[in-house]
């Protein structure tokens, strides 16, 4: 009797997460992938994803969306890199570059994209300051549409810093729970700081990286409030043609399409994180 | 055991909360939803000419609309894609609502078009209503009919028939069947806004209230040649209005129609000069939803855009700006009017108190106070108010020497679209990105996206409208 109540236990525990997860995000997501396949009257089909591919934004979106996969998810896994082991050095006053590190956190995405563009404009933040200093003649277009580097550029500054900070509370986290054995035994055996951060924080902190570069992966991948804030139209990303499609040209199958598009990649991208962090960290001998 | 049991609910918790934080589609950045508003009548601008206000400002007590008296005013929900503003939708509420006794009115805004639609679907599919009035831009109308949300208002219409609302929107109201969808609400249009310091670059001869789109460009050129800034705003944005400038101003100006000519002669003569106006157009311009943030910042001097996207300019800084007529193209001054209508939410359980309050909000006194409080213009053939504030004196200066200017046509909204409303003006945002953002070739472009407009009137089987020529019925056709 015990062992059957203890065996019911976890399944009960679980359950209302489990009710959450089903009612609100897996059938949705059933829905929408129905969405994708059917015309606006029902009918099973492909045309939406035919639609989507003769779309004059498609091919730029998709090249802008892993352009900025490239850039931003490197960039910030290193800079969260940086903060997590600068904060677990536990200097004096750590705590408080702790909330101011995680501050953007706090800020929702198109807040964030509408700060950055009164910092970027013509007549922005930055501009009068480069100005004021001399630096200027005359203000510098970082948004404009024949600069496209520059105005990328600051999609990928302003990403980073909203979204560096998940990535940093992820790895905190993972060096928390490292055994202090570990550092002992690098001690013991005469390893500087350098030695011990390649070869013994990092290594252990596999798990925890796997799960940062999974979770800002799927973020990258449905980037939009800032993409649409600082460059409009100009540079196009997936889940922003899903938005555009959806809430101004009200075809939610188009929508579905492209979501479903964004979906499949980032199970892919999901799955190689995977593998590959997988082996190599059997490889190292943990598990 | 224990340890697995967390292993895995901390994993469900951290899906839960990444499922939570992600996607919600959030609203687009600031400004009005994407609008289509169409006006008609081939000639005159029904708007215009000042007459006095038909009521002298102090709100005057209207004797509360005709409505069986019950006992205590029943709740209704008047929802509202206008006036996303904050101190907006408190006018509403203090000043235009305050004298309406019938029900108890909750005025709410979504500016967005997305949820606002998603709420008035989600009511009539589940069949719990809620919303009452449903105040909206002529464009949202479609896919409110698709989604059969609206009560047939010919009743209503016969009713108010003494109100001298301008005929053409009450035409316009049925959408094109002989059902009354909406009553005309309220409307506006688009304009020229200059900044006074621009004015000494104007080309010699020209006039700023008579300018074409060829002195536009010539003006911009002076400008850049003296400031080396571009300094002429588009609102080209990723929820800026730039295709009604395409649909509504560029091409009837040019080619006299729409769809008829959009791959005409004509046609690649307009895109020819507006690329000239682009070169003299800040790059930046395609982050702009509305013109009166960058012409306060001075980012540029000479800007078209929406009445309602313009008109903080006048009010933060009224000694530095003025508004003028759209310029003219080769067939005419051509501008569009933007109307809002009330339309009625079907199954809605206080029809007695929407049907007043529709009532309420046509008359003289409340329309002016419109144009007073938040700056529309009435729908009655009665003409604008002269009791304004100076911001809104200022403004419809412009509106009023546009729509009496000697060569002023109007052009209409597109009509029969039905939910299709956004996948055409898609083909003018495409073909203006193509050609102008990315110097594709005119006769290309135009080839391509006149085919996608072809399959998409036909499917449609929208007839043209004004100016395009009558089509006897037929689906509407590029040449």
């Amino acid at each position: 009797m015990r062992v059957r109540s203890e065996s019911i236990l976890p399944y009960g525990l679980l359950a209302p997460t489990l009710i959450f997860i089903v009612l609100l995000i897996v059938v949705p997501i059933f829905q929408a992938f129905l969405l994708a396949f059917q015309t606006a009257e029902g009918e099973f089909t492909l045309i939406q994803f035919q639609k989507m591919l003769a779309d004059t934004s498609f091919a730029d979106a998709m090249k802008f969306t892993f352009l900025l996969l490239m850039f931003i998810v490197p960039a910030q896994v290193v800079l969260a890199l940086i903060m997590a082991l600068l904060i677990h050095t536990r200097f004096k006053g750590h705590t408080l570059f702790l909330y101011i590190y995680a501050l953007p956190l706090a800020i929702s995405d198109l807040a964030s994209g509408i700060v950055w563009l009164s910092i970027f404009t013509e007549r922005g933040f930055l501009n009068s300051i480069l100005f004021q200093l001399g630096f200027l003649e005359r203000p510098f277009l970082f948004l404009s549409y024949q600069n496209l580097p520059a105005m990328f550029g600051t999609i990928v500054v302003a990403e980073s810093w909203r979204a560096t900070a998940i990535v940093m509370v992820i790895l905190l986290a993972g060096l928390q729970v490292i055994p202090r054995d570990y550092f002992e035994a690098a001690d013991v055996f005469g390893a500087n700081t350098l030695k011990r951060t390649l070869f013994v924080v990092l290594p252990l902190l596999r798990p925890s990286l796997q799960n940062a570069l999974i979770i800002r992966t799927i973020f990258a991948f449905q980037t939009f409030a800032v993409v649409l804030a600082l460059a409009g139209r100009v540079i196009p990303v997936l889940a922003g043609e899903s938005y555009n499609w959806y809430a101004l040209n009200r075809n939610a199958n188009i929508a579905a399409a492209y979501a479903t598009l964004v979906l499949i990649f980032t199970v892919i991208a999901t799955v190689i994180y995977f593998r590959l962090l997988r082996t190599t960290a059997a490889e190292a001998g943990f598990d | 055991m224990n340890k697995r049991i967390f292993i895995v609910a901390s994993l469900a918790m951290l899906l839960v909360i990444i499922a939570a934080c992600a996607p919600a589609p959030t609203p687009a950045p600031t400004a009005a939803p994407p609008t289509i508003a169409p006006k008609v009548e081939p000639t005159k601008a029904p708007v215009v000419e000042p007459t006095k206000a038909p009521a002298p400002t102090p709100a005057p007590t209207t004797a509360p609309t005709a409505v069986p008296p019950t006992a205590a005013p029943q709740a209704l929900l008047f929802s509202s894609t206008q006036f996303s503003p904050v101190e907006e939708q408190e006018k509403m509420r203090s000043v235009i609502l305050k004298d309406f006794k019938a029900a108890k009115v909750d005025f709410v805004v979504d500016p967005s078009e997305a949820p606002f639609m998603d709420r008035i679907i989600a009511e009539q599919k589940t069949g719990k209503i809620t919303v009452g009035v449903i105040g909206a831009l002529h464009g949202t109308f479609p896919n409110l009919i698709q989604a059969n949300a609206l009560e047939d208002l010919t009743a209503l219409a016969a009713k108010l028939k003494d109100r001298a609302i301008v005929k053409e929107f009450m035409t316009l109201g049925k959408m094109g069947t002989d059902k009354q969808y909406y009553i005309p609400w309220m409307q506006a249009t688009y304009i020229m806004v200059y900044n006074k310091k621009a004015v000494q670059y104007l080309p010699a001869g020209a006039n700023v209230d008579a300018l074409t789109y060829a002195q536009l460009a010539e003006w911009g050129k002076n400008i850049t040649a003296a400031t080396k800034e571009k300094k002429i705003g588009m609102p080209a944005g990723p929820t800026g209005l730039m295709h009604r400038l395409t649909q509504g101003y560029l091409y009837p100006s040019y080619t006299g129609g729409l769809v008829t000519t959009y791959k005409s002669d004509d046609a690649v003569k307009m895109w020819t000069d507006f690329k000239a106006i682009w070169e003299y157009t800040n790059p930046q311009s395609t982050t702009y939803n509305s013109m009166q943030d960058p012409l306060l910042s001075e980012e540029v001097w000479v800007a078209i855009d929406h009445t309602a996207r313009v008109v903080n300019a006048f009010k933060n800084k009224p000694n530095d700006f003025l508004a003028a007529p759209a310029p003219a193209g080769p067939k005419g001054r051509y501008y569009m009017s933007v109307l809002a209508g009330l339309g009625i939410m079907k199954g809605t359980p206080n029809k007695a108190g929407a049907e007043a309050l529709i009532d309420y909000l046509t008359q003289p006194a409340q329309q002016a106070a419109t144009t007073r409080e938040v700056n529309f213009y009435p729908v009655l053939e009665t003409g604008l108010p002269t009791d304004v504030p100076a911001h809104v004196k200022l403004e419809l200066d412009g509106v009023v020497k546009q729509s009496k200017a000697a060569d002023a046509k109007v052009a209409l909204l597109p009509i029969g679209l039905g939910g299709k409303a956004g996948d055409f003006n898609k083909i003018q945002q495409d073909t203006l990105t193509r050609i102008v953002l990315k110097g594709e070739d005119i006769k290309k472009v135009l080839d391509e996206e006149g085919a996608k407009l072809n399959a998409l009137m036909t499917e449609l089987k929208a007839p043209c409208w004004s100016p395009d020529p009558d089509s006897a019925g037929k689906p509407c056709q590029v040449k």
